[in-house]
């Protein structure tokens, strides 16, 4: 099995990956939604942090407990709790971001039955003192409470450990994003989605074993017959479930060349510092990395961002991929779109439910879309 | 050009507001039994008229701790009051329609998007809402407020303070408490940065008591419905709330209701209920189907059922458990973050279930309101849980409260229909 493979691999059948890293019982595993999950926390506990995301699967069983004017996100990962794939969880842990997260998290809780269940309840705001306070309150009392359910201790040596690992990981995922910018056709989108999605679910220790030959490779495989690549291209949005758009894309004429996707660059952007309080650090973290819509950073720091990932990778439109019933990335649209307006970047609004539009459908707008560029 | 004509005629007009505002309010002091509509209007002429009385204009969340502006004679406005309005003025669609043109997705909360319609056109009932000099959200019943009062903040260009309260999912810690404290003092810096004075915290405090008064009388309102018949039923409450939710901090609101609280009473001693045969009684749960209440309401009246209480109109009382009156400030803390919607499903629950008790309910009817994620999804885990533990149904109606494109006449009737038969052979 390449080491591309062994990625794909895991993502076709996440859960049964979580069962078998169950099985090699060497690290309890913890269920987690949402990249604001303080994952230092969970590997310095000598866990192992496995990310959910739909199933993707018909829902049939979370009709019983959500809307149809629920995001399928949250509709699909209930489904896979109730329908019993995610029995080798041991425990689960809800970051606080959107209304439907949050009810999420209620009815997770009173319906699936789990060994444990945290709640990490981060402030709304990232942009003041007392929110900065908070937030490493939070991820403190996230530490006390992980260590008490896992009947543990959590020394600082680990901690530290722990934010060396993942700033490993996301140095290295950062560089696989810089080198797709460099040389779109090194990589193609959909192999760099499924790393990086891949990479929230399997063995990080496993993970930091290939990513350096996978980013040595590329870095010599780079520059050489370069397929024509095609017109450089950001995404934004929440999550992608979807690594089929990327083919859709490229077949279109269109490159991906960076993202503001939290299966994306938001998962890795921002190194945590080595501190004195490892804790604190990671709270640092998550008040300056680039913020997901829940949260309130400043009236006009999404945009800048935006913006900014689009000069940056030298992209000439960007393609805003939203989940329907999605409430904070549809209200961000208007303004979104206002700013890249200004700029004279030209962009296109791509909704889904939880799967995809029409293939031909879905062609059709993107080549309308990339031949006007 | 044009646009100074628009600013000077703008002026006259608020100058007349202004005096026409205070001949009313003169008027309406003399005035024995005010009416609700009357004291709005009062409120929202005084309101369009700030510039001319020299006060500030706050618009503020619903849920939002209000009585920091009153202490400082900035003038409190509520988007969603005022989102009501065009709901039940069924003006909601046009607006609703206005908003998706600019970008706005169908699904996302109509209160927003007709306030976000709204303030470009200065559309709906009232011709839309005073400017606002600065904008205060609290995070306690949605993040929709969040990403709708930031677009407000873009568009108006003014200060804007997030209250933030966290989610509450199984208790309230210490951190919060700390957290929400500290932000009780930069919300006073905040205020007087921008009123350019100092807070008065003694004022403050009788506003505080106030309010505090105000919520009781309406809780007690709320309480004669326990009665057999029920004096008032919960559409009643739906109109009667809107000072709850605008004045609160008022003398005008405790008269209202002391005198709202005698009129119940009398209707108690005298056995005169809403409803001409009370035969069943229902709770109602989610915000009102603003522009279908009185169609509602006949139509459960028809089956000599009585909605006798809900879930909303009680919001507003409902933490004043945490409210220490002698330490009005610092108990705001609690108060404000541990309200209905920001706190678990499992411990709504458990206040439904102590309402179904309260009121002695044979069913629940719940508006599953698209708008609202907050406060609908959990209902179908809220209404297995009354029928398992009090046996009790639910009716569970898909509406949205403001945007009438979600509503089926003919089917919501067939459903409640149905749902009065099952209530009617369950007590036989
Ligand atoms: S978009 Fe927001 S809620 Fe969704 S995963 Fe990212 S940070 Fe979490
Ligand atoms: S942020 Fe959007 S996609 Fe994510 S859970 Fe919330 S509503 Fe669903
Ligand atoms: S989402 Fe619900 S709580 Fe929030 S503003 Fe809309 S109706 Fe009110």
């Amino acid at each position: 099995m390449t080491r591309l493979e062994e990625f794909y691999e895991i993502l076709k059948d996440p859960a049964a990956y979580g069962r078998k890293l169950k099985g090699e019982g060497r690290r309890k595993i913890v269920g987690y939604f949402c990249s604001y999950t303080p994952e230092e926390i969970i590997y310095a506990a000598g866990a192992h942090h496995f990310r959910l995301f739909g199933t993707g699967e018909a829902v049939h069983l979370a009709d019983a407990h959500f809307q149809a004017y629920c995001c399928s996100l949250v509709r699909g990962a209930l489904e896979g709790a109730l329908a019993g794939h995610l029995g080798f969880l041991d425990g689960a842990v809800f970051p606080h971001t959107c209304d439907s997260i949050q009810r999420l998290s209620d009815v997770w809780r009173m319906n699936v039955k789990g060994p444990f269940h945290l709640d990490v309840v981060l402030p709304v705001k990232l942009d003041t003192d007392s929110a900065k306070a908070y937030m490493s309150d939070v991820l403190h009392k996230f530490r006390s409470d992980l260590e008490s359910r896992l009947n543990i201790t959590i020394g600082k040596e680990a901690m530290q450990d722990a934010i060396r690992v993942f700033n490993r990981i996301r140095g290295y995922l950062g560089r696989l994003y810089e080198i797709k910018a460099e040389h779109p056709g090194t990589i193609s989108g959909s192999d760099l989605h499924t790393i990086i999605k891949a990479s929230m679910i399997m063995s990080r220790d496993r993970l930091l074993e290939i990513l350096p030959d996978i980013v040595t490779d590329l870095e010599k495989k780079k520059g050489q017959g370069d397929k024509p690549s095609g017109k450089r291209l950001v995404m934004t949005g929440g999550i992608c479930n979807h690594p089929d758009i990327y083919r859709i894309i490229e077949e279109a004429g269109g490159v991906v060349v960076g993202d503001d996707f939290c299966t994306g660059s938001r998962y890795f952007e921002g190194i945590t510092e080595i501190k004195d309080d490892p804790v604190a650090a990671i709270a640092e973290r998550y008040m300056i990395r680039p913020p997901c819509p829940a949260k309130h950073a400043g009236l006009f720091t999404r945009a800048g961002h935006l913006v900014d990932i689009v000069r940056e990778k030298r992209a000439q439109g960007v393609v805003f991929f939203f989940l329907k019933f999605c409430d904070p990335h549809a209200f961000d649209y208007p303004y979104l779109k206002a700013s890249l307006d200004r700029e004279e970047i030209p962009s296109i609004m791509v909704e889904v439910e939880d799967q995809l539009p029409s293939e031909g459908q879905l062609r059709t707008r993107f080549e309308t879309f990339i031949e006007m560029l | 050009m044009a646009e100074k004509k628009t600013e000077s005629m703008n002026l006259v007009q608020e100058i007349f507001l202004y005096f026409l505002a205070g001949i009313r309010r003169t008027l309406l002091r003399f005035k024995k039994r005010k009416k609700i509509k009357e004291i709005l209007t009062v409120y929202y002429m005084e309101a369009k008229s700030a510039r001319i009385s020299g006060r500030k204009v706050a618009w503020i969340t619903s849920g939002g701790p209000v009585e920091p502006l009153i202490a400082m004679d900035v003038i409190p406005v509520y988007p969603e009051n005022h989102g009501a309005m065009i709901g039940a003025s069924k003006m909601g669609t046009d607006l609703c329609e206005t908003s998706e043109s600019m970008g706005y997705s169908t699904d996302l909360c109509s209160y927003a998007r007709s306030d976000i319609a709204c303030a470009t056109v200065n559309g709906g009932p009232i011709g839309g809402l005073p400017r606002p000099d600065m904008l205060v959200c609290c995070n306690n019943i949605c993040g929709t407020v969040l990403k709708w009062y930031e677009v407000q903040a873009r568009y108006f260009n003014v200060p804007l303070f997030i209250f933030d309260t966290p989610f509450c999912h199984t208790g309230f810690s210490e951190e919060v408490r700390r957290y929400v404290r500290r932000q009780l003092d930069e919300y006073v810096l905040f205020l007087e940065e921008a009123c350019g004075k100092k807070m008065d915290h003694e004022r403050l405090s009788n506003v505080g008591k106030l309010s505090l008064e105000a919520q009781r009388l309406w809780q007690a309102v709320l309480d004669t419905t326990v009665n057999r018949p029920a004096p008032m039923s919960a559409f009643d409450a739906f109109y009667h709330l809107a000072l709850i939710v605008t004045l609160r901090e008022t003398r005008e609101a405790v008269d209202y209701y002391s005198r709202l609280l005698e009129r119940m009473n009398d209707r108690v001693a005298r056995g005169i209920g809403a409803i001409p045969d009370e035969k069943h009684r229902l709770l109602w749960d989610n915000i009102p189907i603003w522009h279908r209440t009185r169609w509602l309401s006949e139509k459960f009246a028809s089956h000599n059922a009585c909605l006798v209480a809900d879930t909303y109109t009680s919001a507003w009382c409902g933490s004043m458990k945490y409210i220490d009156e002698n330490n009005f400030f610092d108990s705001m803390a609690e108060a404000y973050t541990r309200i209905y919607l920001n706190i678990g499903v499992d411990e709504m629950a458990r206040m439904v279930l102590a309402m179904v008790d309260k009121y002695n309910v044979d069913g629940i009817v719940m508006h599953s309101n698209r708008s609202c994620k907050p406060y609908s999804l959990g209902q179908y885990d809220i209404a297995k849980i009354v029928e398992k533990e009090r046996g009790i149904p639910s009716l569970i109606i898909e509406a949205d409260m403001v945007d009438e494109r979600s509503f089926s006449e003919s089917q919501v009737a067939t459903r409640i229909d149905a749902f009065m038969e099952m209530i009617k052979a369950m007590r036989q």
